[in-house]
Parts: C-alpha cells; sequence; structure tokens
C-alpha cells in the first residue's frame, strides 16, 4: 500500500509548520525527508485511464522546495537540456509565488505541466542536484520535475497563466510543420516577435506525440489542451488535416502561400517491425497503432468510442522503452489479463524511465528479460496464438555502450499469447523527404541540421525534435524549437 | 470544415457527396484518397477513395457504401452540413502511363474511384475498356460517366439482373484471351481484386490494384495498413495504395481485413436507425 495523499500532506503540514519558524542551515535542510508523490493505488488504477501520479499537496511542494540548498553552483541547470534556472524557481515555490515560479520556467521551457510529468529528470538536472549527490543516491535529489508540476498545475488551476505578450506585426509569416512539443515550441517564440505563425497539423487534433503517444494515464489530455489554448489566444494560427508534403509541398508554401520561412517538427513517423516470421498476423500491432488507437481515437471508452480496439487476453509487449511500458499499461486497463513485457537485455539495461518500469511492475506487468522473440505463429484463422521465443545473455558491450543480447542456441520455446506489441521504435516519416527536393537527410532518414541554428540544407527552412534528433524527449524537442525560432527570428530579421 | 454541397443517394445503401476541399481538389490526382473524421471525440478516422475533383470550384466528391456505424453517420448528413475533420490527398497517385490497351475494372463502390483513374489513362493516349461489376442492377454506379470517357463499357451483375450475369473476372479473361491488354487497374472489394490478379496472372499482364487496408491515421504513423507485397511489409497509405497485384499476399491481406469483424458486427444492427435502408440490405 502507497500512503495516502491526505497522509503524505498531514505530515507535510506537521513539517511545514516547524521548518517555517526558522531561518534553515544547509544541514537542517538536508535532514528534510523527500516528499513522496502519492499515486493511484495500483489494483484502482488498472481499471481506469485517469493519471496515476496524483501531485503534491500545497503543504508537500513547499516542504520539498525547502530542501533545495540554492547552491551557487547550481549544477541542476547544465543537466536541464532548456536550461531552466531552475534554483530560481524552487526559491519562488518556496515563497509560495507560484505564478512567478511559472514565469521563470517559461522563459526557457513551454511546457511546465508536460515536462513535470514526462522528463526523465532522473538523467537530467536531479542526476546533478548537490542533495542527491550528497546522499549518494540520485532519488534522494530534489524532486525538481514534482515542484514543476505542482507549480503549472497550480496556475492552470487557478487561472493564473499569463498570455506572452506578442511584438508587433513585422509582416512576416512563418509556416510551422507539426504540433508537437518542438513545433509548439517554436511557434510560442516566432509569434513573440510578432511574426504571423501557422500551424499544420496532419491529424484531427493538436499536440502530436502528447496527444497521440503519451496515455491519459501519464499526461491527461486537458493539460495539452490548455497549452494549446494559450498559443491560440498569442494569435498562432492552427490548420488541422493538412498534411505538408501532400496537401501542399515545402515549395509551395513558399511559392504559392507566401511563407518567409518554415520549421519542420514532423516528428517521428514510420514504426519499426521486427521483420520475424508471423508478424502481419491478425492480432500484431506497431505501439503506435495500439496507442494511437485509444489515445487519441479514444477507443478505450468501449461504449463510445467507433474505432475499434483487439480484444486481448494474453499480450506481449516487444520492447522496452518507455513506449513499451505505455503500451503494456494501456494493454492492462483494456482488460488483459496476462502482459509480458519481452527484452533481450537485463532490467538495468531498460531505456525506459524507472519511475514507469515502477509503475509498470505494481501494476501486475510481467517481465520476461534476456529473452527474444524469434517468431510469432498464427492459429488456423489468421490470428496470433503463440510466440516463440529463445533466452540470451549479455556479450561485450557494443558501440553504444550497452551489452549486446546473444540468443542462447536450444533455448527456444512458445508462449501462448492472442497479440502482440510491437515497441521497438520508429524510422523517420519519408512524406516531407520525398517530396522536398534538396533537403538533405541522414542515411536514417533523419533531417540534417546545423546543431547551432537547426537550419537545414534549405535556404528558409529550419527542424527540429524527432525529424531531427530521431526518437528523443519532450523537453530535447522542444530545446530544439527554441533554437531554431532564435535562428529563425534572426533570419526573419534579414529578409 | 469542410461544406457537403451536394448529397445524392444512388442506391440503398451507396451515397455521393460533393464536399468543399479547395486544396485537395488542386492538389490531388487519379489514386489517391482522403480520411474524414466527423468531429467527435468518439469519431472514427475513414479512408474513402476520391471520385471526382473540380478545382475551379474547389470542390471533391466522394462515393462511400455506408457499411459500418461511422459511414451511416456520413451519410445522415445533409448539403449545407459540415464535415469537421477532411485530410488528403493521400497516397500515390496511380501509375499513368501510355501502356496502349488497358482494362480497368471495377466491383461495385470499386467503381468510384476507378473513374479518374479511366480519365488519366485515357488522356494518356490509352485505349480503355471499362468492367463494371455489382451484386445486382440498383447498384450499378458511374455508368454514364464512364461511357462518356471510356472506349468500352461492359456490365455484369451477380444475379443477372443488368448486362451479363457474371463476375468481372469473365468478361476480362476473354479479352485477354482475345486481344494484347497492356495494363489492368482492379479496384472493388479485395476478394475480386485477388482474382482479377489471378486471372491476368497467366497472360503476364501488369495489374494494378488499389488497396482499402484497416488505416488510423494515413500518414505512415500507425502501420495498421501494412500488406505483405513481394515478401516485403509495405504501408499502403506511404507506399501504395496501388500495388502490383500479383505480388500481393492477398491471403494475408484477407485476414487482416477482418481483424475487428466480431466488433463490427455487434455495432451493424445499431447503425439503420435513420437511414432508408431496409434490413438485410446492408
Amino acid at each position: 500500500m502507497h500512503p495516502k495523499r491526505e497522509t503524505l500532506n498531514q505530515s507535510a503540514e506537521l513539517l511545514l509548520r516547524d521548518l517555517e519558524q526558522k531561518e534553515l542551515t544547509i544541514k537542517e535542510r538536508n535532514q528534510i525527508p523527500l516528499q513522496e508523490m502519492a499515486t493511484q493505488e495500483p489494483s484502482e488504477r488498472i481499471f481506469n485511464m485517469a493519471e496515476v501520479a496524483l501531485g503534491y499537496t500545497e503543504a508537500q511542494v513547499r516542504v520539498e522546495a525547502l530542501r533545495c540548498l540554492q547552491c551557487k553552483t547550481k549544477p541542476c541547470i547544465k543537466g536541464c537540456p532548456v536550461g531552466i534556472d531552475i534554483p530560481a524557481f524552487i526559491l519562488e515555490t518556496e515563497k509560495g509565488n507560484y505564478a512567478k515560479a511559472v514565469g521563470i520556467i517559461k522563459e526557457s521551457s513551454l511546457l511546465p505541466s508536460v515536462c513535470g510529468r514526462v522528463c526523465p529528470q532522473e538523467l537530467q538536472c536531479q542526476m546533478y542536484c548537490t542533495v542527491g549527490k550528497a546522499k549518494k543516491d540520485v532519488e534522494q535529489s530534489v524532486s525538481i520535475g514534482r515542484i514543476e508540476r505542482f507549480v503549472a498545475d497550480y496556475t492552470r488551476e487557478h487561472g493564473l497563466d499569463e498570455i506572452p505578450t506578442v511584438g508587433k506585426d513585422s509582416g512576416k509569416s512563418v509556416a510551422i510543420v507539426g504540433s508537437g512539443p518542438a513545433s509548439l515550441s517554436a511557434a510560442a517564440d516566432l509569434r513573440r516577435e510578432g511574426h504571423r505563425v501557422v500551424i499544420f497539423e496532419a491529424l484531427h487534433k493538436a499536440g502530436g506525440v502528447l496527444v497521440y503517444g503519451i496515455p491519459e494515464f501519464r499526461l491527461p489530455k486537458e493539460i495539452v489542451d490548455h497549452e494549446l489554448d494559450i498559443l491560440l489566444k498569442m494569435g498562432v494560427e492552427l490548420k488541422k488535416n493538412y498534411l505538408v508534403g501532400k496537401t501542399r509541398t515545402v515549395d509551395e508554401l513558399f511559392d504559392k502561400d507566401g511563407f518567409d520561412a518554415i520549421f519542420i517538427g514532423s516528428g517521428a513517423g514510420l514504426p519499426r517491425f521486427l521483420d520475424i516470421e508471423g508478424e502481419n498476423s491478425i492480432g500484431v500491432f506497431s505501439a503506435n497503432e495500439y496507442l494511437t488507437r485509444s489515445n487519441l481515437m479514444k477507443a478505450y471508452a468501449k461504449t463510445n468510442a467507433l474505432t475499434p480496439m483487439y480484444r486481448s487476453k494474453r499480450v506481449a509487449v516487444l520492447g522496452a522503452g518507455n513506449v513499451a511500458m505505455d503500451a503494456a499499461r494501456t494493454a492492462k486497463r483494456l482488460g488483459a489479463e496476462v502482459v509480458s513485457v519481452i527484452y533481450r537485455r537485463t532490467e538495468e539495461q531498460m531505456p525506459a524511465r524507472r519511475e514507469e518500469i515502477a509503475h509498470a511492475k505494481e501494476e501486475g506487468i510481467e517481465f520476461l528479460f534476456l529473452h527474444a522473440p524469434k517468431r510469432i505463429i498464427p492459429g488456423e484463422d489468421g490470428r496470433v496464438k503463440e510466440v516463440e521465443v529463445v533466452e540470451c545473455k549479455l556479450g561485450p558491450e557494443e558501440e553504444d555502450g550497452r551489452r549486446r543480447s546473444m540468443m542462447i542456441e536450444g533455448t527456444e520455446h512458445l508462449r501462448e499469447y492472442d497479440t502482440v506489441i510491437v515497441a521497438i521504435g520508429n524510422d523517420s516519416n519519408p512524406l516531407i523527404k520525398a517530396t522536398t527536393e534538396g533537403i538533405e537527410t541522414s542515411h536514417k532518414g533523419t533531417f540534417i541540421v546545423d546543431p547551432s541554428t537547426c537550419a537545414t540544407s534549405l535556404e528558409g527552412v529550419y527542424a527540429g525534435g524527432d525529424i531531427v534528433l530521431g526518437a528523443a524527449t519532450v523537453i530535447l524537442a522542444m530545446g530544439q524549437g527554441r533554437k531554431a525560432a532564435k535562428a529563425m527570428n534572426e533570419y526573419l530579421s534579414t529578409l | 470544415m469542410n461544406k457537403i454541397i451536394r448529397k445524392k443517394q444512388l442506391s440503398a445503401e451507396v451515397f455521393e457527396m460533393e464536399i468543399e476541399a479547395p486544396e485537395i481538389a488542386e492538389a490531388r490526382k487519379a489514386g489517391q484518397f482522403i480520411i474524414l473524421q466527423l468531429g467527435g471525440e468518439f469519431d472514427e478516422r475513414i479512408p474513402l477513395t476520391i471520385a471526382d475533383a473540380d478545382p475551379v470550384n474547389g470542390t471533391i466528391t466522394i462515393i462511400f457504401q455506408a457499411v459500418g456505424e461511422s459511414t451511416h453517420h456520413i451519410a445522415l448528413l445533409e448539403e449545407g452540413e459540415y464535415i469537421e475533420n477532411l485530410l488528403g490527398p493521400l497516397g500515390n497517385p496511380t501509375d499513368v502511363q501510355h501502356y496502349g490497351n488497358v482494362v480497368c475494372t471495377g466491383g461495385g463502390i470499386g467503381a468510384a474511384p476507378l473513374f479518374p483513374i479511366v480519365e488519366a489513362m485515357k488522356a494518356a493516349g490509352n485505349t480503355v475498356t471499362v468492367i463494371l461489376g455489382a451484386r445486382t442492377k440498383d447498384l450499378v454506379i458511374m455508368e454514364e460517366k464512364m461511357r462518356a470517357v471510356a472506349d468500352e463499357v461492359i456490365i455484369v451483375t451477380d444475379d443477372g439482373s443488368y448486362g451479363e450475369k457474371a463476375l468481372v473476372t469473365e468478361p476480362l479473361k476473354q479479352i485477354c484471351e482475345t486481344t494484347q491488354v497492356d495494363c489492368v487497374v482492379a479496384i472493388g472489394p479485395p476478394v475480386m481484386m485477388k482474382f482479377v490478379a489471378l486471372t491476368t496472372k497467366p497472360f503476364g499482364i501488369y495489374t494494378i490494384v488499389s488497396l482499402n487496408t484497416i488505416m488510423i491515421d494515413g500518414t505512415g504513423m500507425c502501420g495498421g495498413c501494412r500488406v505483405t507485397v513481394d515478401g516485403r511489409t509495405r504501408f499502403v497509405c506511404v507506399n501504395g495504395p496501388e500495388f502490383d497485384g500479383h505480388l500481393v499476399d492477398w491471403d494475408n491481406l484477407l485476414l487482416r481485413m477482418g481483424t475487428y469483424k466480431s466488433q463490427e458486427t455487434e455495432a451493424h444492427h445499431r447503425c439503420h436507425i435513420g437511414l432508408d435502408i431496409n434490413e438485410g440490405e446492408a
């Protein structure tokens, strides 16, 4: 049993009463216990789509903020891909100035309520935190992400979010392709300078991976809608159902529609498959498809949704990243009795966030480490019946520093499943590349950009996010969006 | 928001709609498709082929069969109402070339997307024979439009109520046996396209089929539309929708089309409410 939110709040309130009496020494700050964040009980949450992590209470966030030592060297900032002034926003939180704290975050990051939830803080800011270092445990670092989440939620829920000021009309216009985190960040920064900004989104809902990929139980969609709403209030225009590369090409956006510059944030497109026998059997899905059905098309709402969801009892998830965790936990919520994550390495090598792995385990997701799928075996009706797996062992380190996984001959055996979800990443979408002459791409199909400006090989065309990075994180995508916007603002001023 | 300019019920369950979509009308080429979504939180994304386009007036024409719950909802919309989400044109255009002698085969509703291809094949200087097949006379569509463009139009029905009582593969086989055919285009139910491909294979005639698989985004993102072509996995939305019919793994395709069969059957009985369709006809 996890402690309930009320219990956590009571202890925090008592503690706060004490702590607020005095000026705290570093030693005293170091002794304040880490504030745990309440979650929905696993036994309940596997029957709903509501958010798992419930966020801090006000007393908790104040206590957690007091744990920050306000180090002069600010090591946390160097761990943040967009360089948020973390000690400054924590100090404002400590004082109860939540809107001011959000203002500080927004100087560097457009989407604190999103990043507070989905950033891998344990590998970024919190990894460098002095408190965690002193305790030799990154999990004891100041919970920067949870504080960020609280202040962003607080300002949203209390209507305190300010609409950023927009400069006077520059007479220039910019097209933004896609509406994921990279695009949204670029759009905000370009609009602030007074340019006309039009976002072109292919789907019928904006937000990109925040909407179709990340499930409601990790990122409620009303938060994404709220952030989009702020952009629209800034005067950013949004054209949905518009596929650049098909409805119009990049060249046409310049020539026919008269845009002065273009930012491409079209994301990682094409789901990868394993290329094993039986992969096109009925009941084999890419994680993209599985999650898009559930998240974007709301197929989890079985009685209302018109998009069907495959009925599964025994689900195998192939892959071990955050997307695999999202797919496995979605399958569980949709009624699967057994969900196994099959991974050819060990838990240590899993690319997923520790928190997501822990949550998945609590929810009864089974992990089959050191196993690899060899083929998928359908029954006579063409539907998945079994997966043949083989045991693996770890070999020498590969170039990327991870130890190679090696199959152990003769250990092949069959496991019974009716559904297989493939979550091994994406290749880049070929549509824009195929219709844009002269745009330089890597052998993987990602766009090649100048790392300091995000400029592509075509004049006036910039790119960022997964179309450049391959599969990356929300915050890295946002960082690129901002970098591109800065360079684009400079470029536009020369026209 | 895309306004419905004109709506016509072509047969018991087949509807034609002309919809405002200026950018799609301008960009589309024969063989491409659109995806529409009615705007509600729970509405489905439905891929439909483009039957015609008027770039001057900025409209496209879709012809669809009310077969599932969602297509029934579209059928309930009237002229002057709006389709909230309309994305396109998607997929690659038809490989239109000067082949020489082309036979275009349409089964049921497949006659609709076949029409722009017939037009394009004619414009490229081909001699075009059209074979239209349907279950019964009432379900034969596009006949007049086809007759206005094609060199010859052959009609067959399953019940013999119009044209010869035959499957499209029968006249097709005769033509292949008696004349030099350089290219065959087939659009219709997957099982029809499969048999068209089997019919032309012994003659070695290049056969283009247009696949309409299960699909969500239509932009390459979900992979739900994947088919096996020449032993390789291909995505209908970005690699297709047209493929060489002789290389398609039809049995796998037919199985995959039935992924959600049980759910669809449950949903279907609720669909006919409010529509002028007799139970049992759809």
